[in-house]
């Protein structure tokens, strides 16, 4: 199969706002921090693990053409 | 609703042969062509992917009416290119090139490239524009305080750490060209729905998020905005004498203390700018029932505690849930614990591996797990927004390219029209972006299956 486009400009999506929705997220924020901060001293090691090594060949190799 | 993402790509290769992002964007597009003999296509779930202006893989999500499925849809499209660059690697190594690829969410690249993350919302024609953008317009220099993503900034040993990642990279207030001028406010008008009833709202200011709570708040507080001006809500007259000095001012201010000029004269902080439009908001959504629902809740009580966070100096109160908020703490950290400078090459590393899509390797993905920040879409959810449709008239266009895929029909296809390619020509017109039932688009899916032979299971994408 093949699919093609109507047109080649580039555009988007529309919708509209949000209709109710019964998922109830709100946690309580402002607790236990000490506790996270303890937490996110223990990510530190794992993300040293998931870094390239070399930094500034990483950073400086990032280039783009720009977007929109 | 719906968000058009352009991601950033990056490589690294452990021999001494590289492939520039461009080339790497289209070793990644080499799966799509495979499946839909375009680098421009619709998928089984009604989003759209392609290869954008400056080799940018772009994802559009299909058109929702409810927030936490664009939350799910838009986080489904990082699974979707994720997905592509894993392909990428493989056929790279095929060619005899040891490459990792990255795909990185985010605004900037190292040399102050920009590309963008995109909202669109439906409005009412009947609505007035300038009476929205006089509102909307301040609303938009200043959400950043809430909704930014963060940015360190570094020029030579020089560091800064940014509210926005996207406010730098902003021209003007309203235009109707993208990529030359870079409006806060796209005003062309293409709304994929009947013209005489809608126009669409294209918002380009934004930055892309990766933490969920902060997508949720920058759609939903948009969106409810955008409710209130529609429902005639008086508000005063909040129109910036300056936005784009304005935009580059809030960014450069943590506190949302510095004085902005009204062009009525005087001068309003961001904080106070935003204070005003909450209540606001609050005010109108209590009024019309909104307040109620849940996510809508989540979105007015989260802008709230955004706003005391930083009116209290307390920023722990949303250092789970507000992503310029998150990634600060992070870099602070990582920054502490390795006695590093605020310039080092390390720290913008860090702030590129927040946004990278990698599953187990983005570091705002790293932080979810661990608990470090708030979800509310659990990982099935937003697996199932892969494959499967929100209930609008996405689930038409889902439906549509699923069928005629699975039974190797040609098509084509764009946000409103469905078009069987074949003597007879079908096409059916979907003008109504909230409808997710049409006869016309039922018969068409029989036709399809009338006329092919058997079908080949799970082919609405390219995975």
């Amino acid at each position: 199969m093949s699919q093609q486009q109507f047109d080649r400009r580039r555009d988007s999506g529309a919708g509209d706002g949000p209709e109710p929705d019964a998922t109830p997220p709100p946690a309580a924020p402002a607790a236990q921090s000490a506790e996270r901060d303890a937490a996110l001293d223990s990510l530190l090691d794992e993300i040293d693990g998931v870094l390239e090594t070399n930094a500034t060949e990483f950073v400086h190799g990032f280039v783009q053409k720009g977007g929109q | 609703m719906g968000v058009e993402t352009e991601f950033g790509v990056n490589a690294t290769f452990t021999g001494p042969s590289r492939l520039s992002p461009e080339e790497v964007s289209r070793y990644l597009f080499r799966k799509v062509v495979a499946w839909g003999r375009s680098s421009n296509v619709f998928l089984g779930n009604g989003s759209r992917l392609y290869l954008d202006v400056g080799s940018h893989p772009e994802y559009a999500t299909a058109e929702c009416t409810d927030l936490l499925d664009l939350v799910a849809h838009d986080r489904a499209g990082e699974l979707v290119v994720q997905d592509l660059a894993e392909d990428a690697e493989q056929r790279i190594a095929a060619e005899g090139l040891d490459a990792t690829v990255y795909v990185l969410k985010n605004n900037v690249d190292s040399r102050g490239n920009s590309y963008g993350s995109h909202e669109n919302y439906l409005i009412e024609r009947r609505t007035r524009m300038e009476r929205l953008t006089d509102t909307l317009v301040p609303f938009l220099v200043t959400r950043q305080l809430v909704t930014g993503a963060g940015r360190l900034h570094v020029v030579e040993q020089r560091a800064t750490y940014l509210v926005s990642q996207r406010a730098d990279h902003m021209w003007e207030d309203l235009s109707s060209a993208t990529t030359r001028s870079r409006p806060i406010i796209n005003t062309r008008d293409e709304p994929h729905a009947d013209p005489e009833k809608h126009r669409r709202l294209h918002v380009i200011v934004g930055d892309s998020t990766m933490s969920q709570t902060t997508t949720m708040l920058r759609l939903g507080t948009t969106d409810l905005v955008l409710k209130m001006l529609e429902a005639g809500t008086v508000v005063p007259d909040l129109v910036l004498a300056n936005p784009m000095q304005a935009i580059r001012e809030v960014s450069r201010d943590r506190t949302g203390r510095t004085p902005l000029a009204l062009r009525r004269g005087g001068t309003i902080t961001a904080l106070e700018l935003q204070r005003e439009l909450l209540d606001l908001t609050t005010g109108y959504a209590r009024g019309a029932g909104l307040h109620e629902h849940p996510v809508h809740r989540d979105v007015l009580q989260l802008w709230e505690r955004g706003l005391e966070a930083i009116e209290t100096d307390r920023l722990d109160l949303v250092d789970t849930e507000i992503e310029w908020v998150m990634k600060k703490k992070l870099l602070d950290s990582y920054a502490q614990r390795h006695d590093l400078e605020p310039w080092d090459p390390r720290l913008q590393q860090l702030d590129l591996a927040w946004h990278d899509i990698h599953p187990r390797r983005g570091l705002a993905r790293i932080l979810e797990r661990s608990g470090a920040a708030r979800t509310v879409v659990d990982e099935e959810r937003i697996r199932a927004a892969t494959t499967v449709p929100p209930d609008t008239r996405a689930r038409l266009r889902g439906d549509f390219v699923r069928t005629a895929a699975e039974h190797r029909r040609d098509f084509t296809v764009d946000w409103v029209h469905l078009k069987l390619n074949d003597a007879a020509q079908r096409t059916v017109i979907c003008k109504d972006p909230f409808a997710a039932q049409d006869e016309r688009v039922d018969a068409l899916l029989e036709h399809i299956r009338a006329t092919s032979g058997a079908p080949t299971k799970g082919s609405g994408s390219p995975g």
